[in-house]
């Protein structure tokens, strides 16, 4: 009669798994060991990825960044060792002449001591001043208020935007910051917006400024130090083409030669994303191939271990058989011993594996670790279940080949083991 | 309840085979306790294998119990060891993570008895033996004779056609095999058919009837009573 749980067949391999502590020990350890390792290395693998595609995902994917430099090389007549500079003029030409760009932005460098004061505090953040496309570009979040428009821009407003670290620092008792006036290296700015950002901590600690407003307040002419490009490309045949017809434009305006590397430096983020790409896929396939050898591991763990029990057991598979033992039973026997070791023991693996994973990632969380490598460990269970899966199938061939093998010979050569 | 005809059997190692039994005949009947004599090697050993549907016959023909015990199975032959035989060994063969009650028990396992019942069933037989006291206690705590009194209980506890005795005082000093003797002619005189395999003559004088195996022929039947 078909039971659905055969409480005495349990009990018999509860009874063998504690009579033999040693074996069951040494089962459970690898097959624990294998599932373990499977996910701490996956788990690093991913908390390696995620930070680093944290650090991409910041910023817009495919941003083009543009400093002058210095001519390397002579140009229609003009002798090399030249600087170049940009001026209002070239972030115009980005924004209103330049194909295939989406925003544009430039940066005025502020320079020097940064101090920034409201009411009795004076404390030192990093200043930026742009343009109002920026916040496309750095992916700012807004929290209250807004950020710089085309309105400031052109009629120079002393407004600024403030990191929401820096209220905290700054104002932590002030209930509604917009509308207050900070001053900014001497000048009065009205606080019209806050925002936060989803990088590292140092991006929520800026003061953005219209980048019209800065030249003139701070005396700075008419120029940019860097200029920012997006395109919503991504492709790279496409984005290489860009890079290089961006170059040429600005060769042109600025008489240096199109191939002097060091007369203007041009770098595009999604060049590194590729490389990053590369590099992920590469460390992922020597994770996995760690992994997979510390399943394999395990699974030879397993069937060697399997082999010993049946031919430790021979003597009492032929003592069972004289008893009236069928073949079949005898097999069940030993392989549902050894799905169920090896189940049990991967689940604790599984277990403690997840366990440790969860642990750094609520510590990390806890105690506001921020560590530039290392961000929110995971692991697809999928994956886990596969291994655990693996591991078990192991364990019934393992078990039931030598278990076949041992249940037909016959039972007074079994005994006589 | 046994009957053997022409039984003939041959091992084969490498190049070498060796005929063990060359047409064996001879027959037990119900409530016989019959010994079966002769020096090693004379195939007697074999002989009790194949009554015990532990090891398989080349040719001949045996019935046990009236059943033609021919081409079994591995599924049949495990269910007619279950119910129709018991089995006594020289090494007692008990297990040894199991306490004596489960010893006892476990042929009782194998016919799905619920293990409440088993272990109430393997509790009479090993009073039946005079060991109820040492239920709990592990085959490496006790003496040869009483291993071999819980292997005793153990093939009897499935109330089997036959019991078969492989020496069965062969690892035990005269007075623990003169006990066990003792304990062999109880079940006996209960209406048991039993068969021992033996070379001792002083065993062989307790049972009712001898039969001498020579190279692997039975050379006489002779009844001491």
């Amino acid at each position: 009669m078909f039971k659905a749980i055969d409480f005495d067949k349990w009990q018999e391999i509860i009874e063998s798994l504690k009579r033999h502590k040693l074996r069951t020990f040494l089962t459970a350890v690898s097959v624990w060991w294998g599932i373990f390792m499977l996910i701490i290395l996956l788990g690093a693998g991913s908390g390696l990825e995620n930070s680093a595609k944290r650090d991409f995902e910041d910023d817009s994917m495919n941003t083009f960044f543009v400093y002058g430099g210095t001519t390397s090389k002579p140009h229609k007549g003009l002798k090399p060792g030249r600087r170049i500079y940009f001026t209002y003029e070239d972030w115009e030409m980005l924004e209103y002449d330049t194909e295939g760009l989406d925003y544009t932005s430039g940066r005025f460098y502020m320079w020097g001591d940064n101090l920034i004061k409201y009411k009795d505090k004076a404390l030192s953040f990093d200043l930026r001043t742009v343009h109002p496309e920026h916040a496309a570009i750095e992916k700012t979040i807004i929290k209250e208020g807004r950020f710089i428009n085309n309105e400031d821009i052109n009629s120079f407003r002393k407004i600024c935007v403030l990191g929401d670290l820096v209220i905290k620092e700054l104002m932590p008792y002030e209930s509604n910051p917009i509308g207050q006036y900070v001053n900014i290296k001497g000048v009065e700015f009205m606080v019209v917006g806050v925002f936060t950002d989803t990088g590292w901590e140092g991006e929520r600690k800026r003061i953005y400024l219209p980048i019209t407003t800065a030249q003139k307040v701070f005396s700075g002419g008419d120029r940019v130090h860097e200029l920012l490009a997006t395109s919503s490309s991504i492709d790279m045949e496409e984005t290489l083409l860009m890079k290089q017809r961006l170059r040429e434009s600005l060769a042109e305006k600025h008489n240096f030669d199109a191939e002097d590397m060091q007369a203007i430096y041009l770098w595009n983020n999604f060049e590194d994303f590729q490389d990053f790409q590369t590099f992920f896929g590469m460390l992922k396939g020597f994770l996995w191939f760690v992994g997979i050898g510390s399943i394999l591991a395990g699974v030879i763990g397993v069937s060697n271990i399997m082999l010993i029990i049946v031919k430790d057991r021979t003597r009492e598979i032929g003592i069972r058989k004289a008893l009236g033992a069928t073949p079949r039973s005898i097999i069940s026997m030993i392989v549902t011993e050894s799905v169920f070791l090896t189940g049990i023991s991967g689940y604790i693996g599984v277990l403690s594996g997840f366990g440790i994973i969860e642990l750094l990632a609520y510590m990390m969380n806890k105690f506001e670790v921020e560590l530039e490598f290392f961000y929110q460990p995971q692991v697809s269970p999928t994956v886990i279940l596969s291994a655990l899966f693996i591991l078990v199938v192991a364990g019934v061939v393992a078990g039931y080949f030598p278990a076949k093998k041992a249940a037909t010979i016959s039972a007074v050569e079994a005994m006589n083991n | 309840m046994i009957k053997i005809k022409n039984i003939r059997k041959s091992y084969t190692t490498g190049t070498n085979t060796l005929e063990v039994l060359k047409g064996v005949n001879m027959q037990v009947e119900q409530g016989e306790l019959v010994s079966i004599m002769g020096s090693s090697g004379s195939g007697k050993s074999t002989l009790l294998n194949v009554m015990g549907l532990l090891d398989t016959y080349d040719s001949g023909a045996y019935h046990l119990n009236d059943v033609k015990m021919e081409g079994l199975s591995e599924k049949e032959a495990a269910f007619y060891r279950n119910r129709f035989l018991g089995f006594v060994f020289q090494s007692f063969n008990l297990l040894p993570f199991k306490s004596a009650l489960e010893n006892v028990a476990l042929p009782l396992y194998y016919q799905k008895v619920n293990r409440k019942e088993r272990l109430k069933k393997a509790e009479q037989y090993l009073e039946r033996v005079g060991l109820l006291n040492w239920k709990d206690h592990f085959p490496n705590e006790m003496s040869g004779g009483q291993k071999q009194r819980v292997a005793i209980a153990r093939a009897l506890i499935t109330e089997p056609k036959v019991v078969l005795a492989d020496e069965p005082t062969g690892a035990l000093d005269s007075v623990t095999s003169e006990e066990i003797m003792g304990l062999f002619k109880e079940v006996h005189e209960e209406g048991m058919t039993m068969i021992v395999v033996t070379h001792e003559n002083e065993i062989a004088a307790r049972t009712q009837r001898v039969i001498r195996l020579t190279d692997g022929l039975v050379q006489t039947q002779v009844p001491i009573l």
